[in-house]
């Protein structure tokens, strides 16, 4: 097996197909896209080039910055979010809940494996203001707060948003980080509680640095998947009230497929591509820094 | 030795790239159970007989699969034995995105409801891929069973071009629970200021002066009101003129008449929360008696006649026209009307297919019978005589044939960008969280 692996030819026929599929559905569409940033039109118009037209268009475009403003506010939050959330919770798992987490780890992954398109119908209902009064606002009634008309504004929007999305994936980060704490020695912890450092001071001095690096992985993993969030934006506000929680996902979706504006719609895409390399880049520059030793 | 083990490289080479190959095929392939056996057969891109007639309906709209579903079963079932009815549904709200997509790739279904935006469906006939269905329907004789009322809307919306079926022909106004306005003591308002103090009324009294719907797309339901009160204050062409560019919606008038509504929303006259209702809750709401009055077009006559759906009864519904506005040049007589929705024919799967022919010429010739017989819906084409109709139907229908002027919808000039920018604010505009300068402005921004 060795010889196999040690031919280039055997390399060559092993990688070829998958290397052939990944171009044809990965780097061709996307550089098609590329392309079509140099274009105004839809297939249905046809294409005309139209230069640097839609770079500039970006400049000039009112509804671009709320759409890059609410992306970057919903990535920023959610990640804080899902990762504290996450991190919290496989503190509980490691130190309150070693033996018996099964069943508490299994419930609150079991959100991940929801399809985002019920868990937004379940969240509409749950903060239903008319025609019916859903739980929460039943509650509000309840204790003499009043009913919220949740989906009424752009504020009270986002925060059932980002409940619903941290309430999804917080299990996920919470399994994620849990296997990174179980690497930490049991000895180092025992040792550091010997010499006095409990609770905050344990997970502050020993817990926190031991555990940076799957934390690092987490926050890169939540902000590239939240600044590309878009189903269950989509299927809980439709990106509304008006147009105040639309991503630049949605955005994107609509201006190339319900606005026919297809290069206008790739530039937005690009533009958003641009956003994660360059969020991506920041962070494992930071990290890079943290963990090079001097 | 070492000519052996060359050998062994080759022959596991081979075997892995083979191994490689079958994998990517086989996930290429999906599950063959899965796939819905008809799809291959509905495209229209192939350009030979299809084995089926697919209709891309919308979910929002049952009366137009239930009289196709009709029609395959009695007038046109010999249509529907050489190419059997198969109905695909879609959501209203992306129904455009869906139509872009399956024209980009040559493979729109051979009838489909016609787009959201006009603009759209024009794009689709420039691009030669609906049919122009006023010259098919000449071609196949049958061009007398479109009535020239429904065949003239179309025309003035689409460039004196017939390219869509009427399977609709609507006139929009306000609606009215009979009972509900006796038991309050107000009387049908014939003005304005008639019209706003009947709403005071009725809030006062608890009641939801109007329903109409503001989520997300829906909030045509509320535009309307904004385009009718430009119409009554401004005249007829007031639209038109935004359209020619002679006006902006950013003018005072206009700015002024989209406020009116905005008012209306402050007040809480479009009830608890406009932005989370969509069509169907709110002509339920109406429906239920929980609602004074409604805005919609003569398309909801299906629903008012069916007495599993209208609690209120038939009969105690009640129509008047959008009503004049104090110092205003626009009459009450001026009514919108529109073949709402409609139905469109893929150009190449018509002129390649006999058998979607015969389906289409069937249809143009049986379709105003059935709508009107089994679903009380007034079309645009001609009725066969002895279909009994309820009486809220026959008096529309009269107010249908007597109409001198019409006048077209808010958003009907506008592109597809500006209609749903409008549509998907509208429920701000009647919850009263969108000034009708803010309105205005974001719309006028996506006009181009």
């Amino acid at each position: 097996m060795t010889s196999v692996f040690g031919d280039k030819r055997s390399i060559a026929l092993l990688l070829g197909p998958a290397l052939l599929f990944y171009s044809l559905v990965m780097l061709l569409p996307m550089l098609w896209s590329l392309g079509y940033t140099f274009f105004n039109g839809s297939v249905i118009t046809g294409f005309d080039f139209a230069g640097l037209a839609n770079f500039r268009k970006l400049f000039d475009d009112p509804a671009l910055m709320p759409a890059i403003w609410f992306t970057v506010k919903y990535a920023v939050c959610i990640t804080v979010g899902q990762v504290l959330m996450g991190y919290g919770l496989s503190l509980l798992y490691l130190f309150f809940l070693k033996h018996a987490g099964g069943v508490i780890r299994t419930l609150v992954f079991f959100p991940v494996v929801l399809p985002t398109v019920a868990v937004s119908l379940l969240f509409q209902k749950f903060f239903e203001y008319a025609p019916q009064t859903g739980p929460v606002n039943s509650l509000l009634d309840a204790v003499g707060i009043g009913g919220i008309d949740w989906f009424g504004s752009a504020g009270k929007a986002f925060v059932v948003i980002a409940i619903m999305d941290i309430w999804r994936s917080m299990g996920f980060y919470a399994v994620l980080l849990y296997a990174g704490l179980l690497d930490i020695p049991d000895e180092l912890i025992e040792s550091a509680a010997l010499d006095g450092a409990n609770g905050w001071r344990l997970i502050k001095n020993i817990i926190i640095p031991l555990s940076l690096p799957v934390l690092v992985s987490s926050v890169v993993f939540s902000i590239n998947g939240t600044l590309k969030a878009f189903d269950s934006i989509y299927a809980l506000t439709g990106g509304g009230p008006g147009t105040s929680t639309t991503p630049l996902t949605l955005y994107m979706f609509q201006t190339s497929f319900s606005y026919g504006d297809y290069g206008y719609g790739a530039t937005v895409a690009l533009t958003l591509t641009l956003i994660c390399l360059l969020v991506t880049v920041v962070i494992f520059r930071a990290t890079r820094r943290d963990t090079v030793p001097r | 030795m070492a000519r052996v083990i060359k050998g062994r490289v080759r022959v596991a080479s081979a075997a892995a790239a083979v191994s490689s190959l079958a994998v990517l095929l086989a996930a290429c392939g999906g599950s063959s159970s899965g796939g819905s056996g008809a799809s291959s057969s509905s495209g229209t891109g192939g350009g030979s007989s299809a084995k089926s007639l697919s209709f891309l309906a919308i979910n929002e709209n049952t009366t137009i699969p239930t009289t196709l579903t009709s029609l395959s079963q009695k007038e046109c079932a010999a249509e529907n034995k050489a190419q059997p009815l198969q109905i695909k549904k879609q959501a209203q709200g992306t129904l455009d995105q869906q139509l872009q997509l399956l024209a980009g790739q040559k493979a729109l279904p051979q009838l489909f409801i016609s787009a959201n935006s006009p603009d759209l469906t024009k794009q689709l006939f420039d691009s030669g891929a609906i049919l122009d269905t006023g010259e098919a329907a000449t071609s196949a004789g049958v061009s007398d069973d479109v009535l020239p009322a429904a065949s003239s809307s179309i025309k003035a919306l689409y460039d004196g071009k017939q390219i869509v079926l009427p399977t609709e022909l609507n006139i929009e106004g306000i609606w009215y629970n009979k009972k509900l306005l006796a038991d309050k003591g107000i009387s049908v308002p014939t003005t304005w200021d008639e019209l706003t103090a009947a709403f005071a009324k009725l809030k006062a009294a608890g009641v939801q002066p109007i329903s109409n719907a503001g989520k997300g797309g829906d909030g045509w339901g509320i535009t309307r009101w904004v385009g009718n009160y430009i119409l009554r204050d401004q005249g007829a062409d007031a639209l038109k003129a935004v359209k020619d560019g002679s006006a902006k919606l950013t003018d005072a008038k206009y700015v002024a008449d989209a406020q009116a509504i905005a008012d209306l929303g402050k007040k809480g006259y479009f009830g608890k929360s406009p932005t989370s209702i969509d069509y169907a809750t709110a002509l339920n709401t109406f429906m239920t008696g929980k609602a004074g009055f409604i805005y919609m077009g003569s398309w909801a006559l299906a629903a008012f006649n069916d007495p599993k759906q209208n609690a209120i009864g038939a009969d105690n519904i009640g129509f008047m026209s959008f009503p004049t506005v104090s110092g205003g040049s626009g009459t009450a007589d001026q009514t919108p009307a529109n073949v709402g929705t409609a139905l469109a024919v893929s150009k190449t799967a018509y002129d390649k297919d006999p058998a979607t022919q015969a389906w289409v010429k069937c249809i143009i010739a049986n379709y105003g019978t059935v709508a009107l017989r089994d679903s009380s819906q007034i079309t645009g084409f001609k009725v066969a005589s002895g279909v009994t109709v309820p009486p809220l139907s026959q008096d529309i229908q009269t107010k249908i044939s007597n109409i001198k002027d019409s006048v077209l919808w808010f958003e009907a000039y506008f592109p597809t960008k500006a209609t749903t920018s409008s549509q998907n604010n509208g429920g701000l505009l009647g919850s009263g969280k969108l000034s009708g300068e803010q309105f205005m402005k974001t719309v006028s921004a996506d006009l181009g």
